[in-house]
């Protein structure tokens, strides 16, 4: 479980995180939901302690994350995994490397070990025959798979992904999606996904944080937010003409 | 003043955090035996090249300026020896590295920060500025010296093969001139400015590339920055090391 009290957010004088509050539980996808430009980055950066925050507290469980120095953060973060917008792979590694690399780091299993966990990890993520492949090499979809696969490969508590399914087409997306929804309740993760990607919403979202213009205007479930009162919310959630059409057909 | 002074602290504070304990100190070792092959291996053929041409300019424009009977000709030799040992194999040298070095470092690390691959290196609780950047500066401060030592013989090759072929000195004058009056400090004052340099270039060039904000513009303006800051470092603390060994 992770809770976010109060948690404050600028950049040079600039509010872009205005007294967030909010508790992520564990075993479920939590969504972070809003348009862009909104904060969610931002958000699951100062949670991931990527950027200091003004004001408030993060907790992880018991422990008061925002408070501990640099080391004591370390022993947190071999805890996270991070799937970043990007993918973030290290450009130099092959994708077998890529994985290694926490291993290495943090580990002190034997070769055989590593590339067992590195196999099942690849495989758990369906990469076939691509160990020795570089970033370069991949499909974008490729890309977020590996970086899942590296996120995971030291069985994380939690899991954070920043707009995992960006610029996928639709089929490759909700194949993230299912993924990421799959290894949360494998490991019961706490899991904190950023997504502006309605369908995502309703394929994986158990609980639904909605940010918008660095404030949190929303919370609750993916069968609460169609029936919401939050005319901002529904901005955003009918913005697509489909949508928009549906819930005037409900009507 | 106040954006020096910031920069500056910043400076300091990611020096403390390149200098902490490594996580791993043995894939520490593996990065700075891959930087020394891609920093300092690969640098070898641009300082041969330099150096080479640097000797024969040096010994020629040396030879043709002091056309005298007066002066014996094997101080040509002399003169070439101590210009390259003083000066040019250290700070030419190091402003050349200092462009492709450091411009490559910035770069690296640059478009690793704007990529997030920094900050996934975080995320996994790594201390990325002690990963990326103390290998490096490892690399150069153990081979530089190596590339300096390099400099020199090929400067001094490079200044006798023109004083030969061009006819203005002969071959035993000149090697009479480079063994004449030799003072061997002159080697130990030329090391220690290489590997001040090589510290200055890759923590200044690592500087730049770690705080880079934004996207591949930025990326190109942080590389040159690198270069510029460094190139003006070295020329300063040139003057500074100079001034503190041999007066």
């Amino acid at each position: 479980m992770i809770r976010v009290n109060n948690l404050d957010k600028s950049f040079n004088g600039k509010k872009v995180l205005d007294n967030i509050s909010v508790t992520f539980e564990a075993g479920k996808t939590n969504l972070i939901i809003g348009r862009s430009g909104s904060g969610k980055t931002v958000l699951i950066k100062s949670i991931a302690g990527l950027h200091e925050i003004d004001n408030g507290e993060i907790w992880f469980e018991d422990i008061h994350f925002n408070q501990l120095d640099f080391n004591s953060r370390k022993e947190i973060r071999k805890k996270m995994g991070m799937l970043f917008q990007g993918s973030a792979l290290f450009d130099s590694l092959t994708v077998e490397q890529n994985i290694r690399f926490p291993l290495d780091m943090f580990t002190q299993q034997s070769a055989e070990e590593k590339i067992e966990r590195i196999n099942f990890c690849l495989n758990r993520v369906d990469i076939i025959n691509a160990n020795k492949l570089f970033p370069a090499e991949l499909s974008g979809g490729m890309k977020k798979r590996v970086a899942i696969a590296r996120a995971i490969s030291l069985n994380p508590k939690y899991l954070f992904c920043d707009e995992p399914n960006s610029g996928l087409d639709p089929i490759t997306a909700i194949m993230i999606d299912e993924l990421i929804k799959e290894l949360t309740e494998e490991y019961q993760m706490t899991t904190i996904v950023n997504t502006h990607d309605m369908n995502s919403v309703m394929k994986i979202g158990e609980k639904i944080v909605f940010i918008h213009e660095g404030v949190k205007c929303w919370e609750g479930t993916k069968e609460e937010i169609l029936n919401s009162d939050c005319e901002i919310l529904n901005d955003f959630v009918f913005a697509n003409a489909l949508a928009k059409q549906l819930k005037l057909s409900s009507k | 003043m106040i954006k020096f002074l910031t920069q500056l602290g910043c400076y300091v504070l990611l020096l403390k955090k390149v200098f902490s304990k490594p996580e791993k100190p043995k894939i520490y070792y593996k990065q700075t035996m891959h930087e020394m092959i891609y920093l300092g291996l690969n640098s070898i053929g641009i300082v041969t090249i330099i150096s080479f041409f640097m000797g024969a300019v040096i010994t020629l424009q040396t030879a043709y300026n002091t056309e005298n009977p007066i002066y014996p000709t094997y101080l040509i030799g002399l003169g070439c020896r101590d210009s390259i040992l003083l000066e040019f194999s250290s700070t030419i040298v190091a402003l050349i590295l200092a462009g492709k070095v450091g411009s490559n470092i910035a770069s690296e690390i640059g478009t690793m920060r704007v990529t997030e691959q920094i900050d996934a290196l975080e995320m996994m609780g790594v201390n990325s500025a002690s990963y990326l950047i103390l290998p490096k500066i490892i690399a150069t401060l153990i081979f530089n010296p190596f590339l300096n030592l390099i400099s020199i013989i090929v400067g001094i090759i490079g200044g006798w093969i023109a004083g030969t072929l061009s006819g203005v000195i002969t071959p035993e004058d000149f090697i009479y001139g480079i063994q004449y009056a030799f003072i061997p400090y002159y080697v130990t004052y030329s090391m220690i400015k290489t590997v001040i340099f090589a510290f200055i270039i890759t923590s200044v060039s690592a500087f730049q590339g770690y705080y880079v904000d934004g996207g591949s513009l930025e990326v190109g303006r942080a590389s040159t920055k690198a270069v510029v800051y460094s190139s003006v470092l070295v020329l300063l603390f040139n003057v500074i090391l100079t001034q503190l060994l041999l007066s």
